[in-house]
């Protein structure tokens, strides 16, 4: 993966938060404070704005400013918590020309922590981290498997969207959802569901 | 003498926490950064940012949240002005702003401040 590679799967991120907004806002509106749609489509609008200054960036800094522009721009939740991933993914990867698929994996890795710090939240709770977790060990495995890019990243793919499921089976623990308490089950987390199409667009680049 | 802001997702909640304050403390600087920018309901990095920077002293500044995204983007506008004496309160919202701002009022360092609001019973209603 190069600079090139991932502005690209930025506007792929641009586009499907765009598109997806009514669906990310309609799960929203079930469980959480029905903005999560609105939300998202805004950060991605300012980094829309952003483009051509973040497409100059070393591949560090375009991933460390987008988290920037998302936690000035969201206004909810995902703000900070998006925002910290790709800060600290952009942190991580500060430097690197060229990013190999191990550094996408500790990148994603720093991301989780990330996420887990800002929301104080672990797996099971009914967050974008039960996409995200299986995301992470399910592309590990494949990677260390076959050494295959894509196959990787079907794999993470296919868990994270198995993850999505699995919040609809669980209790939720943190967020505006808690409030609910069992009548949160039997809908999907809208964190977890859009952590899936950023996902998807960054394997459409790969 | 130590100042407040009040973060919350609505613009009209944080307006009136703040004002809510002045019937027992007047002399007390709280700056309320309530909704997005345009006045919806959220919360903004910026807004939280410029009320701090509003209500900064060398005393220090108190901030008080609601829920959620409130307190994760305090806590980032904080990390950015780590040098600053400035710390987010895990108390009630209302009763922790009256009962700050009067100790305030009264002349209490920041430190003390925070201990009161964070201290078990210290505004429990019954």
């Amino acid at each position: 993966m190069n600079n090139e590679n991932i502005i690209h799967a930025i506007d792929k991120m641009i586009d499907v938060m765009e598109s997806q907004k009514e669906f990310l806002t309609e799960l929203d509106n079930v469980i959480g404070d029905g903005d999560h749609g609105i939300n998202m489509a805004r950060g991605f609008g300012e980094i829309n704005k952003k483009r051509d200054l973040l497409a100059v960036m070393d591949a560090g800094d375009m991933i460390k400013n987008v988290g920037m522009i998302l936690v000035a721009t969201v206004g909810g939740a995902s703000g900070p918590l998006y925002g910290t991933a790709f800060m600290k993914a952009g942190a991580f990867l500060k430097g690197k020309e060229e990013i190999g698929f191990e550094d996408f994996l500790e990148a994603f890795q720093c991301a989780i922590e990330g996420v887990m710090a800002r929301g104080k939240a672990a797996e099971g709770e009914k967050t974008m981290l039960d996409a995200m977790l299986p995301a992470k060990r399910a592309m590990e495995k494949e990677w260390n498997l076959t050494g295959d890019e894509k196959k990787s990243l079907e794999a993470g793919i296919s868990a994270a969207k198995a993850g999505v499921e699995y919040t609809k089976t669980i209790i939720a623990t943190k967020g505006r959802a808690s409030y609910l308490g069992e009548r949160s089950i039997g809908h999907q987390d809208p964190g977890a569901t859009s952590f899936t199409f950023l996902l998807e667009a960054i394997a459409s680049q790969i | 003498m130590v100042s407040f802001v009040i973060v919350s997702h609505s613009r009209l909640l944080a307006e009136s926490v703040a004002d809510f304050t002045r019937i027992m403390a007047d002399q007390v600087t709280v700056i309320p950064a309530g909704g997005l920018e345009d006045g919806s309901f959220g919360t903004s990095y910026g807004l939280i940012s410029g009320a701090i920077d509003k209500a900064y002293t060398e005393d220090g500044v108190l901030v008080l949240m609601d829920m959620g995204s409130a307190v994760m983007t305090t806590e980032m506008v904080l990390e950015a002005m780590a040098d600053r004496k400035v710390k987010m309160v895990d108390c009630p919202l209302v009763e922790g702003a009256v009962a700050g701002t009067i100790d305030a009022a009264g002349g209490l360092s920041m430190e003390t401040i925070y201990r009161n609001l964070t201290d078990s019973g210290y505004i429990n209603k019954f």
